[in-house]
């Protein structure tokens, strides 16, 4: 017999499994369950798009493409962060197509952070799952900075400086939020690039819900600010603006020197990403805008819906003006994260996920996702409503 | 506000005017007095609920019937119009551009009974020169409603 314990890589061992996996495992199980759990878009990918998918299988394109994926792909993403963020990057050099967005945070991360240097990650959460393992994985040990509801989940130059050591290699910057919906202003960034121009950190600017943004301004990347872009790299993708998830499609952007090598990364671990889908989304930059634009129109009045739902229902509920989640406070039921969803799940059948499934910080909040219809939100809103009065 | 607001009506008349707020940014007393003046200037004829007949025992037959009419000369279509109206068989009246003159949708609890008030009260009506009619086998979509196959979410349960 083997025995696995020996034979396993013990970092990888010591990763904890996602908590909420349990909690969705028992919420599969019951009927009549109504989830404000999902991370997607409900939305199909627009059809204009899946049809180029379609002809680009039609016409036999089946096989690789360039490592760094295909040429006209990365003019029409260099043209797109142009019109969009104000972001000047060289197809030949500076962009790279990766699975998702996910794997490009993973090589960037690889990329920078070297094995037995105790590297620092500075990770502000509540966010994202995926950067704390990735940089243990890499090695890398991660910096935890706890945002707060009262700076509005907002990264405070104070709190970076703070965090900083001779040893940080990077800093996630995890805007557009998910899940506590916050974005960084102008002003907000100008203050963190402040304190990063000093030194030799490197940006992981994580941008896939740049295009979710509903504040009145457009969103700004911290690579478009002065003296930033040659220490940022900016991950954006296509799943979340353009409805493609299961496309698994994204993409990096920085500058040459760093991009080779996470080049280099893709090239031995993945080839290239998929070339159905980029094709498809060579179609979704160019004629895309329109459609992003219905989608967006459509999650800010669920935005609107939503948020005025909870603070109807007397939970605190900051602004949340990016991406597609609210993340109010449950602190006045006087109940963990935890344990209020597992009876709002038993208790109301609706599944909501825990703050403290983000992190540090997270505890006292919950994650509702508003990609889902107006009926379905109304129907969440009103069990929980009940739930609540019955406490 | 106005065209927002009715499109949100057409996908579902139901919603609150607080939710309605929420949605347009507005309150719920501007949303309560902009639809009353919607109501008042006939902009909002009515509400009414999209139905699945199919599902129940008591599902009706409908038929799309094609009249050619000859117009009368100083009033045109619309005394004919009138008139098909007035039926409450009638579902729908509509004018149209092409081969025939006017669209009308009518219906019954069955197929002989539409295929009677056809012949008995559309055909004789003087000024119609011909009926064709054309009766639904399935409704799959009704007022943009879909019937046929509610989508279920097949999304994961990943936590992103």
């Amino acid at each position: 017999m083997i025995d696995y314990e020996k034979v396993l890589n013990p970092t990888v061992c010591a990763i904890k499994p996602s908590g909420i996996r349990k909690f969705f495992d028992i919420a599969a199980t019951m009927d009549d369950v109504v989830s404000l759990g999902v991370g997607e878009p409900d939305f199909q990918t627009p059809w204009q798009i899946r049809k180029a998918g379609i002809a680009s299988l039609e016409r036999g394109r089946t096989r690789y493409t360039s490592n760094q994926g295909l040429l006209p792909l990365r003019e029409e993403i260099a043209a797109y962060v142009k019109r969009h963020y104000e972001l000047n990057y060289r197809p030949d050099t500076e962009i790279l197509l990766t699975v998702g967005g996910s794997e490009a945070i993973d090589a960037a991360i690889r990329a920078l952070v070297s094995y037995g240097h105790a590297d620092e990650v500075i990770i502000p959460q509540p966010s994202y799952v995926c950067y704390e393992p990735i940089t243990e994985l890499a090695g890398g040990v991660p910096v935890i900075i706890e945002t707060k509801a009262e700076n509005d989940f907002k990264l405070t130059p104070e709190q970076l400086r703070a965090a900083i050591t001779p040893r940080t290699k990077a800093l996630i910057l995890p805007y557009p939020c998910n899940p506590t919906g916050a974005i960084m202003e102008k002003a907000d960034l100008e203050a963190i690039a402040a304190v990063l121009r000093e030194t030799n950190i490197i940006v992981i600017s994580d941008e896939i819900y740049a295009e979710l943004s509903f504040g009145e301004n457009r969103h700004i990347s911290i690579a478009s600010l002065d003296g930033m872009q040659e220490r940022t790299i900016v991950i954006n993708g296509f799943s979340k603006a353009f409805s493609m998830t299961g496309w698994r499609l994204g993409y990096a952007c920085g500058p040459a020197p760093l991009l080779k090598q996470i080049t280099k990364i893709h090239q031995f671990a993945i080839m290239c990403a998929p070339t159905t889908s980029q094709y498809a989304a060579i179609e979704a930059l160019r004629n895309g805008d329109d459609a992003v634009d219905s989608m967006r129109k459509e999650y800010n009045r669920r935005r609107r819906l939503i948020v005025n739902g909870f603070r109807k229902l007397g939970l605190a509920c900051h602004e949340p003006k990016g991406a597609f989640y609210v993340f109010p406070s449950i602190q006045s039921t006087g109940m963990s994260s935890d344990v209020f969803c597992e009876r709002l799940l038993k208790e109301a059948r609706v599944a909501l996920v825990p703050g403290t499934a983000f992190g540090r910080g997270g505890d006292g909040f919950v994650r509702a996702s508003y990609c889902y219809s107006n009926e379905h939100i109304i129907e969440a809103l009103a069990r929980i409503q009940k739930f609540l009065n019955h406490l | 506000m106005k065209s927002e607001l009715l499109k949100l009506l057409c996908r579902n008349a139901r919603y609150t005017n607080e939710e309605l707020a929420a949605m347009l940014n507005s309150t719920p007393e501007a949303v309560a007095e902009e639809i009353r003046a919607l109501e008042k200037e006939g902009v909002i004829c009515g509400y009414k609920a999209v139905i699945d007949w199919d599902r129940l025992d008591d599902a009706y037959v409908s038929a799309i019937v094609e009249l050619n009419v000859v117009p009368k000369a100083d009033l045109g279509f619309e005394e004919v119009a009138e008139k098909v109206m007035s039926f409450r068989e009638v579902e729908s009246v509509y004018l149209m551009s092409g081969v025939y003159d006017l669209n009308v949708v009518v219906k019954g609890p069955t197929l002989q009974d539409v295929a009677r008030f056809v012949a008995r009260e559309l055909a004789t009506i003087d000024s119609v020169t011909s009926t064709t009619t054309h009766f639904v086998m399935r409704r799959y979509k009704e007022m943009d409603t879909n019937l046929y196959d509610v989508n279920e979410d097949d999304r994961g349960q990943f936590l992103l």
